[in-house]
């Protein structure tokens, strides 16, 4: 049975959390733990998520979930299996969720070595585009020109210099069972997505962005909107990468203007027409890229 | 299991774990306070989508037995932000933010009128 809105678990396995209002990270996690179930082994590294989900005595998960080290997600993830495995417990998943600094920056250490010993464990990045639970500093999946607190908006440098990393694609590059990118904008596909890593051996990887008002200036309501117009505009891509092949899942035929979409947050709102043509020119390489990786 | 509300809340340090673990789920405040508006569903419009269900980043609109003829969908306003997601999510309309302090009152009045009726 496929799963959707209506055959989805009723149950819910994060509640009462104090993650900001519109929080794109929370929903995130709330609809992977509804695919998962009651049997998921949840590890989260400081971030947002964390720091929302556990105020003792306020503890939100409704699963066995536990804190880890901001570098050790990956290899929590790793002993937890092999905590369960020594005990004879197999019917369960241990599955992580860790935010864009904890991924690409501190802990991408830690997540290339399980890969590499293809643990039997998912690794879920929620994408927020900055290290958010400390006040928006700049993570290498902060995007071209997004002000953040270490990269200011100032006269001659106007925001983050550096592209995002290809996270992604690095993760693909370790021959891993299942990689896959998505969008809390785009639930039916992420919920697919969680299905269908759930059901593979070996270590997977998903990475959905998870848009964060307070961070990237937006209104409370519009996250979810906003979620779906940066796959719309080109900005970030639904791909699937899987015995060795990667595959496109969403090819808009026509994008959606990039300058709607920076327009609505103020981290963009210092931008240039020129700053708007780099980030153009690079998406439009980033999809002759992909579409080659998904061609060879 | 859906964590929920306890009563007993551990302060004094024989209460407290002594191990880093407790019990999933244990939940000691709303997050009512927080909003200035809310969602207020409209039965008649409201068609069953689930989609406000589904995108509700607090997962506090849950299905309603619609055998009741009251919609297909209720909030647990305990736990709701009032982010205005669910509103804009549903394309039938169904969905209004309506002014929080006015609600309470409206409820604190009915509330009144039902003791005395
Ligand atoms: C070793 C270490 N360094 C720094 C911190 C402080 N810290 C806690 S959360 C956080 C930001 C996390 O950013 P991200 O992983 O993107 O998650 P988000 O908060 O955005 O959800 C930082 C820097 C820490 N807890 N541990
Ligand atoms: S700062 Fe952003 S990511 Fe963190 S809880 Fe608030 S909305 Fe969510
Ligand atoms: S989105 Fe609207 S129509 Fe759909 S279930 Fe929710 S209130 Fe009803
Ligand atoms: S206003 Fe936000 S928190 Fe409240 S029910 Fe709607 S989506 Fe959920
Ligand atoms: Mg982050």
């Amino acid at each position: 049975m496929s799963l959707n809105a209506r055959t989805l678990s009723e149950e819910e396995f994060f509640y009462g959390h104090k993650a900001c209002a519109g929080c794109g990270g929370a929903l995130a996690v709330r609809i992977a733990l509804k695919v998962l179930g009651e049997r998921a082994f949840a590890i989260l590294p400081a971030g947002c998520m964390s720091a929302v989900g556990f105020n003792f005595p306020q503890l939100c998960f409704g699963n066995n979930a536990i804190i880890s080290t901001f570098a050790g997600t990956a290899s929590m993830l790793t002993g937890v299996r092999a905590g369960l495995q020594a005990q004879g417990i197999t019917d369960c998943y241990v599955v992580g969720f860790a935010g864009d600094g904890g991924t690409a920056d501190i802990g991408l250490q830690a997540l290339s070595g399980a890969i590499d010993r293809d643990d039997d464990v998912l690794y879920i990045c929620y994408d927020n585009e900055a290290y958010m639970n400390t006040g928006i500093q700049k993570s290498s999946l902060t995007p071209f020109g997004a002000r953040t607190t270490t990269t200011p908006a100032g006269q001659r440098i106007r925001g983050n210099i550096r592209p995002k990393k290809n996270m992604f694609e690095i993760v693909a590059s370790h021959n891993i069972p299942y990689a896959a990118t998505a969008s809390i904008g785009y639930l039916q596909d992420f919920i697919n997505k969680v299905d269908k890593a759930s059901r593979i051996r070996g270590t997977r990887y998903i990475h959905v962005i998870a848009p964060c008002p307070t961070g990237w200036g937006i209104a409370v309501d519009e996250t979810v909107d906003i979620a779906r117009e940066v796959v719309d505009c080109g900005l970030w891509y639904l791909a699937e990468y899987e015995q060795g092949h990667y595959t496109l899942n969403r090819r808009p035929s026509e994008f959606t203007e990039i300058t709607h979409y920076l327009s609505r947050q103020s981290r963009f709102r210092h931008l240039t027409q020129e700053d708007v043509e780099v980030i153009q020119r690079s998406r439009d390489d980033k999809w002759k890229q992909l579409e080659a990786l998904q061609n060879r | 299991m859906k964590p929920y509300l306890r009563d007993f809340i551990p302060r004094t340090l024989s209460e407290l774990p002594e191990d880093t673990s407790y019990e999933a789920g244990y939940l000691v405040t709303k997050n009512a306070g927080w909003r200035s508006i809310r969602p207020v569903i409209n039965p008649e419009k409201c068609v069953g989508c689930l989609q406000c269900y589904l995108y509700c980043p607090d997962g506090v609109i849950y299905k309603w037995n619609e055998d009741a003829g009251r919609g297909k969908v209720a909030v647990d306003y305990d736990f709701c932000k009032g982010c205005g997601i669910c509103r804009r999510i549903c394309k039938t309309g169904a969905i209004s933010m309506v002014d929080e302090k006015q609600a309470l009152a409206q409820e604190a009045s009915q509330e009144r009128s039902g003791q005395h009726g």
